[in-house]
């Protein structure tokens, strides 16, 4: 290289690097034109078919989605009222008061909940293995690391399907579960294993020995680690993936990722219920939970759009029966004109 | 005394013993290469086998009729008249000139419901005809040929990912569709073609896999490299010359040594936590920003290239320096005018692949927002730097959690493009060290 293109080399890169550093200073007072969202993973989907057809529609830009999980979201919502922070937080259950009080801390204090729909947490199987027809006490008494055996805790030992319940088949138990950061798995253990786990008496005899009742629950809800239930820590495409290269498994997905695969799983039914969109919507299948979406107030008329976003979030055509995201496996709210108004009326939480 | 004679042509014993060790070591070595060359060979014909096909996507065409009485309610024919149809508005539109045009060329519907055959076409063709629609008005009224992209089903079942039995069980997909999609393709409607869209369209949703494409990733990880390249070439040069040339050598400098040695070793995802907390937090920067997402990566880069370049500096000989000093050359000019243009070679290497390393790199990344679904193209510079965007190895990581199984052909799509910067950064790097490298 010759020495004056050497000195070009130096010039430019100079000009570049005070460019760059120029920038953040020069456009960093400028106002956000995007919505920002971050929260429950298993309300991605759904919040970018909603932003991507907002961004179709809309005179606004199409809003910026994150995932991450509820906690995580919440987490950067609370962080602050201003237009760093984030707008919208996604969660797959309700706030709780500890997240509320780190929002009024920072001083996110108008809050506006707004439930979207539910979601369904079904069982699966390979699609080309035997049928299954679980109730909650099925799968505790297979999955639970200690069951009730002549009134005492005794661990599971359970080989085969067929040894918890005569009616199923005569397979390996081999489960694949949400890991614990999953909102999933809390509704699991709630609406599966605690239910399991009351259904059966074993709960009563669990209370007699242990008197510290969250020493109870926890007995109820803990899962065998001796290798029939498996913590899945990644997300669903990790437990379908599992399930292709073990046939024999059965495994816990959302609603709607299951919808993406039925050529791939075959739903179970549980307690006689086959999970859909509507047997949810009825609330006759009983593994479901409320999605929330909380939007903060006072960044309503300072970022542009995001009231109209939020009231297109819960639309008839987004969230409604027939809705984009009803196809996408989301079950609409029987009431979502109650939400409507909550957000055209901008109500906040108390 | 004579020593007893030993012909040089037959091999004692601890000769063959040595000949044999080099030829078991020569084998390790062999076996060594051949092992790392198979897996690579594996790794490649995996991505190749799974990603090529996300070039290539089966595209309807369809000439639909602009009526201006439902294009143009406003009937003024002004963008504001025309912005108020909206892009589901188009899909009806282009749903109904399908139906039409099957009856015209009589193609036998196998008894589909109008939303089954509507279902056939993706989404996004509404928009996009929108968006057509907005820049030329002139448009309306006239009938065009819609290029519309076919639902990831579809494309799935020309690609051989859908076939007539998965087709029975799945929710998604009727055979009977895939019938249909048999009948339009003989009739030359439909068609596989060169996927361009990938390479520019922005991500989308869990409805129109078929239309997600690298665009944002793309235009985000040059801006990052853009903000990498503009900041640490000059600061980590700068380090470099001074520590090498002008330092004195003490505890101190001992001491910022050991540090840039220890910093070129730690993960990448404390630099995302330290961006997180400096430029987010601190800063007020934008999330998922490139000029961030540049930022943490020039941090991770800056170790990365001071250490190479140090070493292209230590590479010329004191001779060069003694001679400038000695025709009464100040220190800075010698370094300026002889050291640094014979050391340019090796720091522009060194250069390079810390900026391939830092496209490659997605952990830091995750922290400050990056791995995000972001519809619109970042503007354009330098106002874009601080618009959201994402980058291509976070579109890879993003695709690889999707639900719909055509997202699995994009992510290995998105790991050939990726790929293929490496490859291109990679060999400019040894191209570059090949023609200017001076050795001595």
């Amino acid at each position: 290289m010759t020495r004056p293109t050497i000195r070009l080399t130096v010039r430019l890169t100079l000009t570049a690097s005070t460019l760059a550093l120029g920038l953040a200073a020069a456009t960093a007072a400028e106002a956000r034109d995007q919505i920002q969202v971050a929260g429950s993973s298993t309300v991605l989907p759904f919040a970018t078919i909603a932003a991507e057809s907002f961004g179709d529609n809309g005179d606004f830009k199409a809003p910026v989605v994150e995932g991450g999980g509820t906690g995580a979201g919440l987490k950067k919502f609370c962080e602050g009222a201003g237009e760093e922070t984030i707008d919208i937080a996604t969660a797959s259950r309700k706030i709780k008061p500890e997240e509320r009080d780190a929002c009024t801390k920072a001083g996110v204090t108008d809050i506006i909940e707004v439930r979207l729909g539910y979601d369904g947490i079904v069982f699966a199987s390979d699609a080309k293995g035997a049928d299954f027809a679980l109730t909650p006490t099925d799968v505790y008494k297979a999955l639970a690391a200690e069951v009730v055996v002549d009134g005492k805790l005794a661990p599971n030992t359970a080989k085969t399907w067929k040894e918890v319940n005569a009616a199923l088949p005569d397979q390996e138990i081999m489960a694949f579960v949400p890991g614990t950061k999953h909102g999933t798995r809390e509704v699991f253990e709630q609406k599966v294993m605690e239910a399991g786990c009351k259904a059966t008496g074993a709960e009563d005899v669990i209370k007699g020995i242990k008197t510290d009742p969250k020493e109870a629950a926890k007995a109820c809800t803990t899962l065998r680690a001796d290798g029939a239930s498996v913590d899945i820590d990644g997300d669903y495409t990790e437990t379908l993936a599992r399930i292709a290269s073990e046939p024999k498994a059965i495994g816990v997905f959302g609603l709607s990722f299951y919808e993406a695969n039925t050529d791939k799983l075959k739903v179970a039914s549980v307690s006689g219920i086959t999970p859909s969109v509507e047997t949810i919507a009825d609330g006759s299948y009983p593994v479901s939970r409320p999605l929330f979406f909380y939007v903060k107030k006072a960044h309503i008329g300072v970022v542009p759009g995001l009231k109209e976003f939020a009231e297109f979030f819960v639309s008839d055509e987004m969230a409604g029966k027939d809705g984009s995201m009803a196809g996408a496996g989301l079950v609409p709210d029987p009431k979502l004109a109650d939400q409507q108004t909550i957000v055209a009326d901008e109500t906040v939480m108390n | 005394m004579t020593a007893p004679t030993r012909s040089l042509l037959v091999a004692d014993a601890r000769t063959k013993a040595r000949n044999r060790a080099e030829a078991r070591f020569r084998a390790y070595g062999l076996a060594a290469i051949l092992l790392s060359v198979t897996l690579l060979g594996i790794l490649l014909v995996s991505i190749l086998s799974n990603g090529l096909s996300a070039f290539r996507q089966t595209e309807i065409a369809i000439p639909v009729t602009l009526d201006a009485a439902l294009v143009d309610k406003g009937g003024k024919g002004d963008p504001a008249s025309l912005r108020a149809t909206s892009a589901t508005a188009y899909g009806k539109l282009i749903a109904k000139a399908l139906k039409d045009e099957l009856a015209r060329r009589s193609i036998p519907t196998g008894g589909l419901s109008d939303k089954d055959i509507a279902a056939l076409i993706s989404e996004q063709a509404g928009a996009d005809l929108r968006n057509r629609v907005l820049g030329d008005p002139r448009l309306v009224g006239q009938t065009v040929t819609v290029d519309g992209l076919a639902t990831g089903r579809i494309d799935g079942y020309f690609k051989g990912r859908v076939t007539l039995e998965s087709a029975e069980k799945d929710s998604k997909i009727k055979p009977e569709q895939l019938h249909l999609a048999d009948a339009m393709r003989d009739a030359g409607m439909m068609a596989l073609r060169f996927n361009s869209g990938f390479l520019t369209n922005p991500d989308a949703s869990e409805k129109r896999p078929e239309a997600a494409g690298l665009g944002v990733a793309i235009v985000g990880s040059l801006y990052m490299m853009i903000v990498v390249l503009g900041l640490s070439l000059p600061i980590g040069v700068a380090a470099a010359v001074y520590l090498e040339e002008f330092a004195p050598k003490n505890r101190f400098t001992d001491l910022i040594e050991v540090n840039i040695a220890n910093l070129a070793a730690v993960p990448s995802i404390v630099f995302g936590i330290l961006g997180l907390a400096a430029f987010i937090n601190f800063a007020g920067l934008p999330r998922s920003a490139p000029l961030v997402g540049g930022l943490v990566l020039t941090l991770m880069t800056l170790p990365r290239i001071i250490i190479p370049a140090r070493a292209a500096l230590k590479a010329v000989p004191p001779s060069i320096r003694d001679a400038a000093l000695g025709i009464g050359a100040s220190r800075m000019q010698s370094v300026f005018h002889h050291v640094l243009p014979l050391a340019a070679p090796g720091i522009l290497t060194g250069m390079i692949i810390g900026l391939a390393q830092a496209l490659g790199e997605t952990a830091p990344l995750l922290l400050i927002g990056m791995v995000a679904f972001v519809r619109d193209m970042p503007g354009l510079p330098p106002g874009g730097f601080l618009d959201p965007a994402t980058a291509l190895p976070v579109q890879v990581y993003n695709w690889t959690q999707r639900a719909d199984p055509a997202f699995t052909e994009r992510a290995s799509g998105a790991i050939i493009v990726l790929l293929a910067f490496l490859l291109i950064m990679n060999a400019a790097a040894i191209l570059l060290r090949r023609r200017f490298e001076r050795r001595w």
